[in-house]
C-alpha cells in the first residue's frame, strides 16, 4: 500500500499557512496514493484541520503547492473542489438539521448541482435504492424520515459519513469520525473505512490511537504544522521524536 | 416523498382541513368583486372600499411571498424589497402617464405634465416603449431583476450574509429613494406620478377597472404561490433551506451557493416588481416615498408575523398586519408604529413560527 512510485492522487508540497504570524502549517509535504487509506495524527494545534481546510479550499496556503490529480487546488473554491471529487467530513458533525436524514443524503448525492437542475430533479428509483443502501450501511434505515436535528451525536457522525458516501468522491477527508461513538460503533467505522479505501483514497484525522491501529494503514504524524514521522503505527509509536512530543506526554 | 411522509391519519386529516380552508379563502377572495356588484342594500353587498383595499392587500401578499422565498427559505433577509416593488410600480406608472395623452393639464400629446413643466423638449430615451403595456410589464420584472442580479452578485460572491446583507439592501432602497426624489431623473421628482386616467382603455375609477385589477392581482398571487410551491417542494427548495442553515457546508457538498442565492434573489425581486406594477393603478399614485426603508421593513414584519418559511404564512401575515393597520390608523393613528414594533417583538418572542404556527400546532423553533 505505502508510498513508492505509485499513482499519487493528492500532492502537497512545501505548504505553509500563516495566520497573523502564527504558522499553522510549516512547509508541509504529503503524498496520498490512489486507493490509499492514510491516518493523520498529532497533538492539538498540529495543523491537522488546517491541512484539511487547505485541501478543500476553505483556507488558501501562503506558499506551496496543492494538487489533486492534475488540478491546482489553490485556485479553486470549495464547491469546485468538492465537484472534482473531494468529500469532507467535519470534526463537528455538520449537516442540515431542518431536513430529514433522507433529504440530507439526497442533497449529497452526486448529481448536477445548478439551481435549474435541482428544480427539475426527480428522485429515481435507482437513487432511492442507493440512498437506502447507504442508510443500511450506516445503520440509519429506521431513522431516514427523522429530521437530522433530532439524531444522536453518534448517528449524526454516521449520517455525515453517509453523505460522504453519497457524494461518491475519489478522495475522502474524514476528520475525527469516531468521536462520541461506542467501541462497537468505532470498530464498525474502522471496517467501513477499510472497505471504502481501495476504490477511493481516504485520509482520516483521528486522536484515538486504538482506532488508528484498527485501520491498519500508513500513519503520518504532524507536529507544529510539519511532518514529524511517517510509517506504520508501530514505527511511529516507537519513533523517539513522536514519543517526546505526543505519545509520551 | 421520504419514507416518513406516509401520513398518519391525523396528519392526513389536518392536511385536508388545511387545504379546504385554503380553497375557501381563495374562493371568498375571488367573490369580492362579484358581491360588489350586488345592490347596495343587499346583505351580501361589499363596498367599493373593500374591493380596492382588497386588491391592494393582494399585491402586498405577493410582495410578502417574494420576501418569504428569499428570507424564509434561502435565509436572505432583504430589507430593501420595497425597492423592487417600487421599481415595478414606477414601470407601470410610466405606462399610465403615457396613456394620459392630451388629457393632462398642459395637454401635451407626448410629454407628461411634469416634463412640460420642467421644460423637456422630448421624451427621454428610457421612456420609449412604455406606451405599450406588455413592455411596461416586462420592465416591471426586468429592472428589479437586473438590480437584484447586480447587488446580489456583488454581495453573494463576496460572501456577504446576515445583517451586512440586510444593511446593503437597506442602503440600496434609501439611495434609490434619494435618486427618485431628484427632478432631473425624469421620474417626476418628489411628486412621482399620479392623476392616471385609464388602463387597457378602461377609466380607472370604474367598478369594472377595479374588478379587472383585483382579479389580475389575485391571478398574480396564485401564480406566484404555485411557482414558489414548485420551488420549495423541489430539491432546489431543500438546497435553499440547507444554505439558510449551514451555508458553508453546502459549498463542501459541491453546490455553487452564489448561483443558488442569485437565482432565488432575482426571482424574488421580479415577483416583487410585478406586485408593485399591479399596486400602482389600484392606489392611483407612485412617488419616491415607496422606496422609504420603512416600507421594506414593514413588509418583512408581515412575513415574520405570518410565519417565515411558510408560503401561506407570508400571505396570511400580509393580510392580517394590514387589516390591523387599516383599523388602527383609523381608530388611533398615533399608535400604529408602536403597535407594529410591539407586534414584531411579541411574534419573535412568543410565536417564532408566526401565526401559521398556531394553525399547524407545530413547535419547531
Amino acid at each position: 500500500m505505502s508510498g513508492g512510485a505509485g499513482n499519487p492522487i493528492l500532492y502537497l508540497d512545501g505548504v505553509s499557512v500563516v495566520f497573523d504570524g502564527f504558522r499553522a502549517l510549516n512547509d508541509l509535504s504529503l503524498i496520498v496514493e490512489a486507493g490509499e487509506l492514510r491516518a493523520i495524527i498529532g497533538p492539538n494545534g498540529a495543523g491537522k484541520t488546517t491541512m484539511m481546510d487547505v485541501i478543500t479550499g476553505k483556507t488558501r496556503p501562503s506558499t506551496g503547492m496543492v494538487r489533486f490529480r492534475e488540478h491546482d487546488l489553490t485556485r479553486l473554491d470549495e464547491a469546485a473542489i468538492a465537484t472534482l471529487g473531494i468529500g469532507r467530513k467535519f470534526q463537528k458533525p455538520t449537516m442540515f438539521d431542518a431536513l430529514t436524514a433522507f433529504e440530507n443524503l439526497e442533497l449529497a448525492c452526486k448529481a448536477p448541482r445548478g439551481p435549474l437542475a435541482c428544480l427539475r430533479w426527480v428522485l429515481s428509483p435507482a437513487t432511492r435504492r442507493r440512498i437506502e443502501g447507504v442508510a443500511e450501511e450506516i445503520g440509519l434505515t429506521s431513522r431516514l424520515g427523522d429530521r437530522a436535528g433530532v439524531l444522536s451525536h453518534g448517528q449524526r457522525q454516521w449520517l455525515e459519513i453517509g453523505m460522504l458516501l453519497m457524494q461518491d468522491p475519489e478522495l475522502l477527508l474524514v476528520d475525527e469520525p469516531v468521536a462520541g461513538m461506542t467501541d462497537q460503533e468505532t470498530e464498525h467505522t474502522a471496517a467501513l473505512l477499510r472497505r471504502i479505501a481501495g476504490e477511493r483514497s481516504v485520509v482520516v484525522v483521528e486522536h484515538d490511537l486504538e482506532f488508528v491501529r484498527a485501520l491498519g494503514c500508513k500513519v503520518t504524524v504532524l507536529c507544529e504544522g510539519a511532518m514529524l514521522s511517517e510509517g506504520s503505527i508501530d514505527h511511529v509509536q516507537n519513533d523517539p521524536r513522536v514519543i517526546e512530543v505526543y505519545l509520551g506526554r | 416523498m421520504t419514507p416518513a411522509e406516509t401520513p398518519t391519519p391525523e396528519r392526513g386529516t389536518a392536511r385536508l382541513a388545511f387545504r379546504l380552508l385554503l380553497m375557501a379563502a381563495i374562493l371568498s377572495l375571488a367573490m369580492l368583486p362579484v358581491l360588489n356588484q350586488l345592490p347596495v342594500d343587499s346583505a351580501l353587498h361589499v363596498s367599493d372600499f373593500i374591493v380596492s383595499i382588497g386588491g391592494k392587500w393582494i399585491t402586498y401578499a405577493v410582495l410578502a411571498l417574494a420576501i418569504d422565498l428569499a428570507w424564509g427559505y434561502a435565509g436572505i433577509l432583504s430589507l430593501g424589497h420595497g425597492a423592487f416593488f417600487a421599481l415595478g410600480g414606477y414601470a407601470m406608472g410610466m405606462h399610465l402617464m403615457r396613456l394620459i395623452g392630451t388629457r393632462g393639464v398642459y395637454g401635451h400629446p407626448v410629454l407628461p405634465d411634469f416634463m412640460v413643466f420642467l421644460g423637456y423638449k422630448e421624451l427621454p430615451w428610457y421612456w420609449l416603449g412604455f406606451e405599450y403595456l406588455p413592455y411596461a410589464m416586462l420592465m416591471a420584472m426586468v429592472v428589479p431583476g437586473l438590480l437584484a442580479l447586480i447587488i446580489g452578485f456583488l454581495a453573494f460572491r463576496s460572501r456577504i450574509t446576515g445583517v451586512y446583507l440586510s444593511i446593503i439592501t437597506q442602503a440600496m432602497t434609501y439611495a434609490l429613494m434619494l435618486a427618485f426624489f431628484r427632478n432631473d431623473m425624469g421620474f417626476g421628482g418628489n411628486n412621482g406620478f399620479t392623476d392616471f386616467k385609464e388602463l387597457l382603455g378602461m377609466p380607472l375609477q370604474t367598478a369594472n377597472a377595479r374588478a379587472v385589477l383585483y382579479y389580475a392581482s389575485l391571478a398574480l398571487l396564485l401564480v406566484s404561490l404555485l411557482l414558489c410551491w414548485r420551488i420549495t417542494a423541489s430539491k432546489l427548495g431543500r438546497v435553499l433551506v440547507a444554505i439558510r442553515d449551514a451555508e458553508s457546508r453546502v459549498r463542501f457538498l459541491g453546490y455553487d451557493v452564489t448561483q443558488h442565492k442569485l437565482f432565488v434573489f432575482v426571482l424574488s425581486a421580479m415577483i416583487a416588481g410585478l406586485a408593485g406594477a399591479l399596486y400602482v393603478p389600484q392606489v392611483g399614485i407612485i412617488n419616491p416615498g415607496e422606496f422609504s426603508p420603512g416600507n421594506s421593513i414593514e413588509a418583512v414584519i408581515w412575513v415574520a408575523v405570518g410565519g417565515r418559511g411558510s408560503l401561506i404564512g407570508a400571505i396570511l401575515g400580509a393580510f392580517s398586519v394590514n387589516a390591523l393597520k387599516t383599523w388602527l390608523t383609523t381608530v388611533a393613528p398615533d399608535l400604529w408604529l408602536f403597535a407594529l414594533g410591539g407586534l414584531f417583538v411579541a411574534v419573535t418572542l412568543f410565536l417564532p413560527r408566526g401565526l401559521i404556527g398556531l394553525f399547524r400546532g407545530e413547535k419547531r423553533a
